[in-house]
């Protein structure tokens, strides 16, 4: 007992120097040392250099568009042909998760030339796969190299946009991971045009991975160029930031909270009940309304996930921009309890009404996006800003799981229900109730978060100093 | 504050550079959003 108290002193005292550093100096010094901003220097040239990244590797939810060609011109299933996606996901959330410590020591611009350099490899590395037809390199290339990318770039900005917008946070983070959202937006249209001139074959492929790899490597150069710490040295001038205040929790102690897991309950449950309807939104508004007089059409039902996407996207930047008004509780029991009531009105009325169909699923893919782009400054708010990136990461292996958990519960649930001979709406009634339950666990788990308790906390600078003082003495 | 810094007005220069910095990341974005509102029409009209 005596040991793990000695053992936690005295990473609380690490803890305690680095964050008496300022944040210029807590960074590694070195060639990759972040870059100070000088003065004068506006915060809003960060949401750009943010943005250059996040709408570069949001170009992972653009996959499908190279699974037809790659199934044809390497005669793969279904399944191989996801696997470099899947693969990528997976290295996300593992390299978010244990990436997180190095990205806030070593700082964003760090941070963003891993991410550029193996988002790029990435690609460059499926190029050379797709020439030589071998699709363990274009499996190895995307997904395992390009997803450490993914994870990387993903929380590179996210500490470093807190520290600059202070006062709206939320606001903030909704721009880079608003970001995340509008990467598929372009690759999408993009990457289909380009397989459309350069021809499906594996030549054509390679040649469009290539073109890809140069593209995404040249515009995520802005965000390295340009991202720039906040100085705390005095006297500079326009972007003096004093050393953080409130509770700051390191990464190692806020996984020990009940806070955390508590959080890590709310996204996950927020996230399944997203990806539910996501996951399969054209099939369940053509088989909601096949037995009316309106029937939805293939193309029309296209045009419903377009929406989907944009209430995503849309929703990132509003609701978490609410969040700095209405505060970082009141909006996640909006997004759960409201969230649930619309899943109940899509289950009670939905194949009654189209419009009432389509409203509800876009709101709730809104707070699907929403509960994505809130979580860095509900982070920030219960635990400072001093490892909140890294805390971040560690929290993104909730999106991981219930990347498994809502596909597995929608498609499965269907299956059954259609093998019991049910069809229409009636496939998803269940899964319904079963969003609406997962909501509600996710509500109460919200209603449990408390402030942390300040025996997480990294003790305050004179605290620090003589706990220091008390063990040299000891010495 | 960090905030400071939007209270210090940019210099000409950096006015230059924020600019280009958001036009740099916003054409591909509306670029993005274009193609996205002329697949969601369909919805209303396919």
């Amino acid at each position: 007992m005596t040991v793990r108290r000695m053992l936690d002193t005295a990473h609380r005292i690490r803890s305690t120097r680095r964050l008496l550093k300022s944040p210029a100096t807590a960074y590694r010094s070195g060639f990759m040392s972040p870059p100070v901003a000088p003065p004068g220097w506006s915060r809003w040239l960060v949401p750009p250099a943010a943005l250059s990244v996040h709408l570069s590797i949001g170009q992972a939810y653009a996959w499908s568009v190279f699974k037809p060609p790659l199934e044809s011109a390497l005669g793969l299933s279904g399944t191989q042909s996801a696997l470099p996606f899947q693969l990528g996901i997976v290295m996300l959330g593992l390299s978010a998760a244990f990436g997180g410590t190095l990205v806030e020591r070593n700082g964003p611009r760090w941070a963003m030339t891993v991410a550029l350099v193996c988002f790029s490899s990435g690609f460059l590395l499926s190029a050379l796969g797709a020439a030589l037809e071998q699709y363990w390199l274009i499996v190895f290339g995307y997904g395992f190299v390009g997803g450490i990318g993914l994870g990387i770039g993903y929380i590179s900005p996210v500490s470093t946009l807190i520290k600059w917008f202070p006062d709206r946070p939320g606001m903030a983070t909704g721009i880079a991971i608003m970001g995340f959202g509008g990467g598929a937006l372009i690759a999408s249209p993009w990457s289909a045009q380009m397989l459309e001139s350069f021809g499906g074959d594996s030549s054509g492929i390679a040649l469009a991975f290539l073109v890809h790899g140069l593209s995404y490597a040249v515009f995520m150069l802005l965000g390295v160029l340009l991202v720039r710490v906040p100085s705390s040295a005095p006297g500079a001038r326009g972007t003096a930031r004093p050393a953080p205040t409130g509770p700051q929790v390191s990464a190692n102690q806020a996984i020990r909270t009940p806070q955390f897991w508590c959080l890590w309950i709310v996204l996950c449950m927020n996230v399944t009940a997203g990806i539910g309807i996501l996951e399969k939104a054209a099939p369940m508004i053509t088989d909601f309304f096949a037995d009316t007089s309106t029937p939805v059409s293939a193309t029309a039902a296209a045009g419903f996930v377009a929406l989907l996407s944009a209430a995503n996207m849309a929703g990132r930047i509003a609701w978490s921009s609410t969040s700095d008004l209405i505060g970082r509780k009141n909006i996640y029991r909006v997004y759960l309890g409201a969230g649930a009531l619309m899943y109940a009105l899509i289950a009670l009325f939905g194949d009654s009404s189209k419009p009432l169909f389509v409203l509800c699923a876009l709101v709730i893919l809104s707070f699907y996006g929403g509960g994505f782009a809130t979580v860095p400054a509900y982070l920030k708010d219960l635990f400072g800003t001093y490892q909140v990136g890294a805390i971040h990461g560690r929290l993104l292996t909730a999106w991981s799981t219930a990347g498994v958990l809502g596909p597995l519960i929608v498609n499965w649930i269907a299956d059954r229900q259609e093998e019991a001979g049910r069809h229409g709406a009636s496939l998803y009634g269940l899964s319904f109730v079963i969003m609406i339950g997962l909501l509600v666990v996710g509500f109460v788990a919200n209603e449990l978060v408390r402030p942390v308790h300040p025996r997480h906390h990294i003790p305050a600078p004179k605290e620090a100093a003589h706990v220091q003082r008390q063990q040299s003495e000891s010495a | 504050m960090s905030s400071d810094s939007s209270q210090s007005p940019p210099s000409p220069d950096r006015r230059w550079l924020i600019a280009f910095a958001w036009v740099w990341v916003g054409l591909p974005l509306a670029y993005g959003l274009y193609e996205l509102v002329r697949k969601a029409t369909q919805l209303f009209t396919g």
